[in-house]
């Protein structure tokens, strides 16, 4: 996929198996997403570059149902689209979700990250955002998805 | 003896097209002042908070030009809470023995659209789309409902009793009770939550003015105790508005420390509150709210709206006023409302909506950006 990152501090890019990065506390363990330079937790200022699970389950979500003002830069006709919190094991990163049926969409339900493109009224851009897009159903939703 | 709030004024909630935020915020001192029957010469110090409005301290060009101590403060939906916070330990602190609080705003139609880089997150988060308030309080309570197995019908109930207060009070913004289908079936802005189930950034200002508490019976026959505040920021673990991430380690939430600290400086218990004012951004908000602060347990909520324990007649009034539901939130002036509601409930004087049996305690929770929380006790 051709394309540049809305931020390149978000994802290794280019990558066939692209991940976020975050950042590793060496003190208390602590990961945070994007980077830090300094721990919330224990106020450390040692922290490493920690690549981040791809895979895990959504902890919370909602579907953004209207289009958001500036900052947002997203295209003029409006596709609602979800948004979740997903518990990558070891940090719960929000992002949005390549799913916006909210049908299909529970706590639980396993995810896997994707770069996508990210559409914008902006002529010549190319952008591309991380996203999360469901892959299975939760274990208690009996095969929906 | 504990300070004391001895004037009251309000200017209406809602949208006034043909007013600035400063002239409401000017017409709610002057009411303030005249309910404690003193001229703005003699009020000592002033802390006012507004976001869209204009920079408070500029308003002494319109209330007189008397030298006073004016700091202005911003603390997001809180704004009000930590104003009036200041105000307290300023007479506290013995520094001073009559001051004003002062909150308004004027916020343009639709959802907050703040900027990533003044919380410190990078420009991505708002580009692409998330960096919406109503975003957090969405996935807040789709968790909550979730982990305490809670029924999303008792989102509506909140709005439901939101709106049939605001029909009581002359001040609020939506005075027009809305049936449970009505919120049910609106438009979804962000599951579970539908259009009615939010409160509406809006326009109106209250200041407040504090006194001494041996000196307060100088200013009004009926004044009202301010037996604590309590104003802190989050820890690590709790769930914040605009997070990028969160810790997989829960722990306390700024809301909980509040509230548990304004009990404790108080001497008072939770059980023993007779009408509660809590930030009821969305109707999610009230039911986390409500156990959060400790007024409730977690899960107990449901069973205690259905009862009606939540209504102004029942055990627990909350929100009697209509909340931010019903009255909408000019940030500013929003904490500051709570006080000015549980003011006249406790003098007595809240007319159509007031708590039956003579209520003697009072309590107030704001809740904001990015993770603050202020409460208070008040009593007769």
């Amino acid at each position: 996929m051709n394309g540049t990152p809305i931020d390149d501090t978000l994802f290794t890019w280019p990558d066939e198996s692209p991940q976020l990065i975050g950042a590793r506390c060496t003190n208390c363990g602590t990961v945070t997403f994007p980077q830090q330079s300094s721990c919330p937790k224990c106020a450390g200022t040692e922290l490493s570059r920690h690549l981040l699970a791809r895979e895990g389950v959504i902890w919370s979500w909602t579907i953004q149902g209207f289009r958001p003002k500036e900052p947002y830069i997203g295209p003029a006709e409006f596709t609602p689209y979800g948004v979740a919190y997903v518990d990558l094991g070891d940090v719960i990163v929000e992002g949005r979700l390549t799913e916006g049926d909210p049908s299909k969409l529970a706590i639980g339900m396993p995810v896997e990250l994707e770069i996508v493109p990210f559409e914008t009224e902006q002529a010549g851009t190319n952008w591309l955002t991380y996203a999360f897009s469901p892959t299975g159903p939760a274990p208690d939703q009996g095969g929906v998805a | 003896m504990e300070p004391a709030i001895v004037g009251l004024g309000i200017h209406p909630f809602g949208r006034h097209p043909n007013l600035s935020g400063r002239q409401m915020a000017v017409k709610a001192v002057h009411d303030a002042l005249a309910s404690a029957g003193i001229q703005w010469s003699d009020v000592q110090f002033a802390f006012g908070g507004s976001v869209d409005g204009d920079q408070p301290d500029t308003l002494v060009s319109d209330l007189g030009l008397t030298g006073l101590q004016f700091v202005n403060v911003s603390n997001g939906c809180a704004t009000g809470g930590s104003a009036l916070s200041l105000a307290i330990t300023m007479i506290e602190s013995g520094t001073y023995d009559l001051g004003i609080v002062i909150g308004f705003d004027k916020h343009p139609a639709g959802a907050f659209n703040a900027k990533p880089s003044d919380y410190g997150i990078g420009d991505w988060y708002g580009e692409t789309g998330l960096m919406l308030t109503t975003q957090f309080f969405a996935t807040k309570i789709q968790r909550y409902l979730h982990d305490h197995n809670m029924d999303k019908a008792i989102l509506a109930k909140v709005a439901e009793k939101a709106f049939r207060n605001g029909a009581l009070n002359e001040n609020a913004w939506r005075r027009k009770p809305l049936s449970f289908d009505e919120i049910e079936n609106a438009p979804m802005i962000s599951d579970p939550l539908t259009q009615y189930m939010f409160c509406s950034p809006g326009e109106g200002a209250v200041a407040l003015v504090v006194a001494r508490g041996d000196k307060a019976r100088q200013y009004t026959d009926r004044p009202v105790f301010m037996k604590s505040v309590s104003n802190v920021t989050r820890r690590f673990g709790s769930f914040e508005v605009f997070s990028p991430w969160l810790s997989p380690e829960r722990g306390s939430v700024p809301t909980t420390d509040a509230a548990k600290r304004a009990f404790e400086l108080a001497g008072v218990s939770p059980s023993e509150i007779q009408v509660a004012q809590i930030q009821d951004t969305e109707s999610g908000a009230e039911i986390m709210h409500m156990a959060e602060t400790g007024l409730c347990e977690h899960g107990e909520q449901a069973a205690m709206i259905n009862a009606g324990e939540t209504e102004i007649t029942g055990r627990l009034p909350i929100n009697t006023d209509g909340g931010c539901l019903a009255n909408g939130e000019p940030i500013g002036a929003s904490g500051l409302r709570q006080i000015y509601e549980n003011a006249l409930q406790l003098r007595g004087d809240a007319g159509a909506r007031q708590v039956p049996n003579d209520p003697q305690v009072g309590f107030t929770h704001v809740y904001g950006a990015p993770g603050i929380s202020a409460c208070t006790v008040m009593s007769r």
